[in-house]
């Protein structure tokens, strides 16, 4: 697992080693394109912005998807499992707080217990 | 003597939830066995607050100082520290102090990204219901916050990777 994050993270650096791929993920993240959109865009062939988005596809960092002739672009799913991750992460930071915000209200409702006890006597 | 065997007698741990809610905002809930009135006196005295706010799960962190003004238009300061030494802080501005009800405040600590928290106490049958609601003035805020959370505890590198795919003003983030 380790191994396969190392190998992921040397592949994601590597695709973002290039400024047209740089720019072609900056593009993306502002709308979905297709691969000639793309290559028109950065004044490039085909073929040399498919093999830009081959590079960035293996790392994870875009999805392409083919529907008749026209090839969409999008930003990958790396980013939605960074937010799972994140917030669980989160929800066992608060679970963890909560733990221990119970242990100051028992506390709180066991001096109120044995106060109202003594005002009573 | 029977109050502490009154506490040992309520094992039940209730959950903690945390849903993104839309774009802007992020909630968190949780139920606690006792009335508002405690619950609520737990996060606005800073003796009481001091003791719960920072986890040991939290990187080996501790509060330095804590220094809270709990009333509309007061300030709060919250220092963290590891082995004595600081390393961050947290501080803004009580907007609506509402007791044993609702506490509202601002976190100005990060520019542009400071999110509204509000926390609702809301009491049934002995029990208060929390929640806690952030609002973010933007997605990308939102978004920010947890590409840099997201990076906790990973290389570096990774750090600057998100950062740099943060920049980019993902859609993805929209589950």
């Amino acid at each position: 697992m380790v191994q396969y994050k190392q190998a992921r993270l040397d592949d994601s650096f590597a695709a973002l080693s290039d400024a047209t791929r740089r720019g072609v993920l900056e593009q993306l993240g502002r709308s979905d394109a297709s691969i000639t959109d793309l290559a028109e865009k950065f004044h490039m062939t085909l073929t040399g912005m498919k093999k830009h988005v081959g590079v960035l596809e293996e790392a994870g960092l875009v999805t392409t998807e083919k529907v008749g002739r026209v090839r969409t672009c999008k930003l990958g799913p790396r980013r939605l499992k960074e937010e799972t991750a994140w917030l669980e992460r989160y929800r066992q930071l608060w679970d963890s707080r909560f733990d221990m915000l119970d242990k100051v209200v028992e506390e709180l409702k066991r001096k109120e217990k044995i106060d109202g006890r003594k005002k009573r006597e | 003597m029977d109050a502490r065997r009154e506490s040992e007698a309520t094992p039940m741990k209730n959950r903690t939830t945390v849903e993104r809610k839309s774009d802007r905002e992020l909630v968190v809930t949780r139920t606690f066995n006792g009335p508002a009135r405690l619950v609520f006196e737990a996060w606005s005295k800073p003796e009481l607050f001091k003791r719960w706010w920072v986890p040991k799960s939290m990187m080996g962190m501790s509060l330095l100082s804590c220094e809270m003004d709990v009333r509309a238009g007061g300030k709060y300061r919250l220092v963290f520290g590891v082995d004595g030494s600081k390393v961050m802080e947290v501080f803004g501005r009580y907007i609506e102090v509402t007791p044993h009800s609702r506490l509202v405040w601002t976190n100005e600590e990060g520019d542009e990204w400071g999110a509204v928290t509000t926390v609702t106490f809301e009491e049934k049958g002995g029990q208060t219901l929390l929640v806690k609601h952030d609002l973010y003035p933007s997605k990308a805020a939102l978004d920010g916050e947890l590409a840099s959370g997201a990076a906790e505890g990973l290389p570096e590198q990774f750090e600057q990777l998100d950062e740099f795919l943060l920049t980019l003003g993902a859609n993805l983030g929209r589950s």
